[in-house]
């Protein structure tokens, strides 16, 4: 168990290297001029001025060497002040935005996080519970509208079935709202009356005894989240239903019918929990895919989270902030697969002796 | 076993005339049996047949896509517009500025000399029929482009890592595992948006980032297969009668592996069209007004509160979105069964 965690940890700082490398190298393929076009605020006045901050900021070195300066920024020798530096968390300042990337990281990612916790249960818990039953009726009615819909649901563009939503339960019938929260209850946020402990909209509200305002946080992650859920269900039924499939045909559950179990038993203390392997490590990837920010369902419920944000740097063409945010998803990413990876060894042995 | 099974005269037409069983057809001798197996399991069941239907259909609209959406003007991609008018207007209503010529078939079919918004205009007055139709070619352009070019980079990268093996190996998978740490749609958005400024807004940005971040799966199959055949006898051999290795490579294992590859990376065009549609949504790519599907449905983003009345400008678009990668999906989930191993022998 501790090799595999070691060896598996020593594969972190790799994937670190390999994506800020990748994301440098996207920002290398602009000139030296762009480049510090992107990045200095002060205007320059004439073409001398443009070299100099090229020579000052050292845009024309080579990679490597400006890649080093990226990453742990430059210490001015007078001041000992340190700029940028991606390691010291200075990811640039966002133009469009008008703040630092970091503040925008600050701001957004508490709103992905607060969507991501509400979306992971229904998630999860539909589409298994349709996957199991489908498999366990297999080809008769339930099996067969299972497939067709999980065959529907990948095919169903995220952002096509998000537009039908808001098109019947917020411009038709108006229940739900786009959105993060309403006038009113940004008002109490911002003038400090709603107390923030995790800066989780829907948390604090329930931790102020604030139902009111949970209820408007959820009116506007209802349409998110049934989005999520409806995407993501579609991969989790075939799986479930495949995985299920092969366990029933398994010896054990022979023997377990045949020593004369309930089938109830049979299927929800012998097959299932065998069958929920593959399940944990797409459940994991599908979590870790909402943390990494939901670029496009953001979008279509105009939610300001981290995949908005980044959605909006890039229409704006804002370089600086859409690779900034790209970092800080990058790493989010990475640790929290390690996080599944770890889990995932303690729960299947196999994994950790290969 | 009968006498008749040895055959020391060397005469392969006789056995061949009193053994076969079956008739072996010419596509089958050219493909091979085990390839021919995947090609009959595209039409073996009812749901990868609609698939089929689906995708032909597709094709025909963006062959015959002048005769049946005439085009205005120059560049059969920019989509005519009737007038500047903002608010979207419904299907049916009369076009009036700008008209293209009337496509006969919509006068044959109607009687009617007056060519109309058939499927009603999105924000600006594009014509959203001549959107979808027009957008099918693009669709099947920027598909095509993606797929031919990720899957030269996955074979040429996974062939040189299963073959030469040990630290290539290591290497070329180390890189497409960074390559796969980030989301795919996140990556294409982020490489876009810097390729914009450089190559200015047109197909190329869109392409060239999701092609970049589009090959890791096909290097990965191709590998995987590669490395089964690798220790077949016929590469031993030639190997023993002093071939090169990129020879061997490329002559010997390549063609005996790339089929499985070939068939999952051609029904990768419905991804590749739902990617490109999901960045032009979101606002990369291409100039306001090019025809296609993403771009149309983008035109809702500014109509979300009166969408009940503007239902169009998503319906149609989204419909047409849809109906494209659903038959890719359920041909390419029939195919999923055939290539899966574990099925293998069964059919």
């Amino acid at each position: 168990m501790t090799n595999y965690i070691i060896r598996r940890l020593l594969l972190v700082p790799v994937l670190l290297i390999g994506v800020t490398l990748i994301i440098f190298g996207m920002l290398q393929l602009l000139g030296p001029v762009e480049r510090s076009a992107l990045y200095v605020r002060d205007f320059p006045k004439n073409e001398k001025q443009i070299e100099g901050l090229i020579k000052k900021y050292g845009l024309d070195k080579s990679f490597f060497e400006q890649y080093w300066r990226w990453l742990n920024g430059v210490v001015d020798p007078g001041s000992g002040e340190r700029q940028g530096g991606i390691l010291y968390g200075d990811f640039g300042y966002s133009r469009t935005a008008s703040q630092p990337v970091v503040d925008i990281v600050k701001e957004r990612f508490p709103n992905t996080v607060d969507l991501a916790l509400w979306t992971i249960y229904p998630m999860l818990s539909v589409g298994i519970w349709l996957g199991v039953k489908a498999a366990v009726n297999q080809n008769k009615f339930v099996d067969q509208a299972a497939r067709v819909y999980s065959i529907i649901g990948t095919s169903f563009p995220t952002f096509v079935f998000g537009l039908l939503i808001l098109m019947l339960l917020y411009a038709k019938a108006g229940w739900f709202m786009p959105g993060k929260m309403s006038d009113w209850v940004s008002k109490l946020v911002f003038s400090g009356e709603l107390k923030q402990y995790t800066h989780l909209l829907s948390i604090d509200a329930l931790l102020n005894l604030r139902f009111d305002v949970f209820w408007d946080a959820m009116r506007h992650m209802i349409m998110p989240i049934i989005t999520l859920s409806y995407i993501n269900w579609a991969t989790f039924v075939r799986v479930t239903r495949s995985s299920m499939l092969e366990t029933l045909r398994q010896d054990y559950v022979v023997t377990a019918r045949a020593k004369g179990l309930k089938e109830n038993d049979v299927i929800n203390r012998h097959a299932r929990p065998n069958a929920m392997l593959p399940i944990v490590t797409m459940a994991g990837s599908s979590i870790v895919g909402l943390l990494g920010g939901v670029v496009i369902t953001e979008t279509v419920f105009n939610y300001p989270g981290i995949g908005k944000a980044s959605a909006d740097a890039a229409a704006n063409l804002d370089v600086v902030t859409i690779l900034g945010l790209a970092i800080f998803t990058g790493t989010i990413l990475i640790l929290s697969n390690l996080i599944v990876d770890i889990i995932y060894a303690f729960i299947d042995p196999r994994v950790r002796l290969a | 076993m009968t006498e008749n099974n040895i055959n020391p005269t060397g005469d392969n037409r006789l056995l061949a005339e009193t053994h076969s069983t079956r008739k072996i057809s010419w596509l089958e001798r050219t493909v091979g049996p085990d390839n021919y197996r995947i090609l009959k399991g595209l039409v073996k069941t009812p749901a990868s047949i609609i698939g089929m239907i689906l995708i032909a259909i597709f094709i025909l609209i963006a062959i015959f896509a002048p005769v049946i959406a005439p085009p205005v003007g120059s560049d059969p991609f920019k989509m005519p517009r009737d007038g500047f008018v903002g608010e979207p207007k419904g299907p049916g209503s009369p076009w009036k500025k700008n008209v293209p010529d009337v496509p006969f078939w919509y006068q044959t079919l109607t009687g009617n000399e007056e060519w109309v918004h058939l499927l009603g205009t999105a924000q600006g007055q594009y014509d959203i029929f001549y959107g979808i139709v027009w957008g099918t070619r693009t669709a099947f352009k920027t598909g095509l482009i993606v797929v031919v070019a990720t899957v030269l980079i996955g074979v040429i990268l996974g062939s040189i890592a299963a073959y030469y093996g040990g630290g290539v190996d290591n290497l070329i998978m180390r890189i497409t595992d960074i390559f796969m740490t980030l989301p795919y749609i996140m990556m294409a958005l982020i490489f876009s948006s810097v390729l914009t400024p450089i190559l200015g807004r047109s197909l190329l940005p869109p392409l060239i980032a999701m092609i970049a971040f589009g090959w890791m799966g096909y290097a990965r199959i191709i590998r995987s297969d590669i490395l089964s055949i690798k220790e077949r006898d016929y590469v031993l051999a030639a190997k023993a009668s002093g071939l090169k290795s990129g020879r061997i490579l490329f002559k010997h294992i390549l063609p005996n592996a790339i089929f499985p590859t070939l068939v999952l990376a051609s029904l990768g065009i419905g991804d590749v069209v739902l990617g490109f549609a999901a960045l032009s949504f979101l606002g990369i790519g291409t100039e306001v007004g090019y025809a296609d599907w993403g771009q149309v449905l983008s035109f809702a983003r500014n109509w979300i509160t009166s969408l009940d009345k503007y239902w169009y400008i998503v319906v149609f678009p989204g419909i047409t979105l849809t109906l494209f990668v659903m038959g890719w999906n359920l041909v390419g989930d029939a195919m999923r069964d055939v290539l899966d191993p574990r099925m293998r022998g069964k059919s």
